[in-house]
């Protein structure tokens, strides 16, 4: 069996039967000096291990279940039905959405989300915010800091779930139903946001590379600044509140702008194509300044009720 | 504003719903949103208005094909 040199990560327990190349680019392990060696193919143990206790019938074996045949087929029976399981969901999800493409944007190491975190509180001093492309493909997040990733939204909404829970412990308003109040309301919040920028960007035939989850990922970096200013309101009470509030609005609306600008609004940056007209530019200003601004809304209607 | 996700489901449907109900003749050709009143540019900028004319007229073509809702979008036609 040919298995890859670098390893996959070690929470990666999918074994395949013939590894593409291109996945070798995106989970190559940076942050770590030894390769998980031992962690690829999470199935192959079990042929192994099939493969000598049948030399030694009964012998000294290391395991005693696997000297027996009948647990050795009904093992690996198992295994081919779990394996025929994982296709099968693996065809399910990819009628609706390209795995491949959602593995681009957890392709993230430590490096990257500490240096993204910083950003995303403090974003003046970030001079280069072009993404980075490498043959037409966009590079990935662990190579590029510019490029959004998944990773940091999911977290940071989880985080700020239990944060609104604690937060709510705290002032002795809790039941579990309100924090899966809460989880809706912030992911109605985010769907909601998506599908208008989604429409905006329809109708004013902007012809931009931003896909469905770099819109997702936009809209959930925002949730680091809710954590954050959360953070402050419980520990310093309602002037923390406030100052966090401000200090995050602001450094969300610069990430946000100087993000998006680079993506909306290619013709203000380079000359024009000379057919577009006097109102093209400044609608897709309004929508670059109009999600900006959305996000301190949102911001504080979503965390003023935890931090009263 | 407590959002559930039934609610953003509820929201959807009469959307769509609304959609459905702007009937082509009798209504939007009278207020100059028709279909056949959208072939102005040939360019590639075509518009807001037209886009939205195209977006209203896919989603009522989506419904007419696939969905249960397509018997009562028929009654209106």
């Amino acid at each position: 069996m040919d298995l890859p040199h670098h390893g996959y990560r070690a929470t990666k327990q999918r074994a395949r039967a013939a590894p593409p190349t291109a996945d070798s680019v995106l989970f190559e392990d940076t942050s770590s000096a030894t390769p998980a060696m031992n962690s690829q193919g999470y199935y192959t143990p079990g042929y192994n291990m099939a493969g000598p206790p049948n030399d030694m019938q009964g012998g000294g074996g290391v395991n005693n279940l696997f000297t027996d045949p009948m647990a050795n087929a009904a093992m690996m029976y198992g295994s081919s039905l779990a394996n025929q399981g994982k296709d099968m969901v693996n065809k399910e999800i990819s009628r609706f959405m390209s795995v491949n493409k959602l593995k681009y944007f957890f392709a993230v190491d430590t490096r990257y989300v500490l240096k993204k975190l910083m950003i995303l509180m403090f974003p003046y001093t970030h001079q280069d915010w072009e993404v980075r492309y490498h043959r037409d493909t966009p590079l990935t997040p662990r190579q590029d800091v510019n490029a959004p990733d998944l990773y940091i939204p999911t977290m940071a909404f989880i985080t700020y779930i239990l944060l609104a829970g604690m937060a709510l412990g705290i002032q002795k308003r809790f039941s579990p139903e309100v924090l899966g109040l809460c989880a809706s309301t912030a992911l109605v919040w985010i769907i909601i946001e998506v599908l208008v920028m989604l429409l905006s960007l329809y109708l004013l035939t902007v012809h931009s590379d931003l896909s469905t989850f770099d819109l997702i990922a936009y809209s959930g970096y925002k949730y680091v600044g809710m954590i954050f200013t959360v953070l402050c309101g419980l520990l310093f009470g309602s002037d923390g509140y406030y100052v966090a509030l401000a200090w995050s609005s602001c450094a969300l609306m610069f990430f946000i702008v100087r993000s998006l600008k680079m993506k909306i609004l290619p013709s203000l940056s380079s000359d024009s194509m000379g057919t577009g007209s006097s109102a093209k530019p400044q609608l897709r200003l309004y929508i670059t300044v109009a999600t900006a601004v959305f996000q301190p809304i949102i911001i504080y209607w979503l965390t003023s009720h935890l931090v009263r | 504003m407590a959002f559930t996700l039934y609610s953003l489901i509820q929201a959807a449907i009469l959307c769509v719903n609304a959609v459905a109900v702007l009937h082509e003749e009798r209504f939007l050709s009278k207020i100059g949103w028709g279909v056949d009143q959208s072939v102005g540019g040939f360019g590639d900028e075509p518009g807001i208005k037209v886009q939205l004319m195209n977006l209203v007229r896919s989603v009522r073509t989506v419904m007419r094909g696939g969905c249960p809702l397509h018997v009562y979008t028929n009654w209106l036609v």
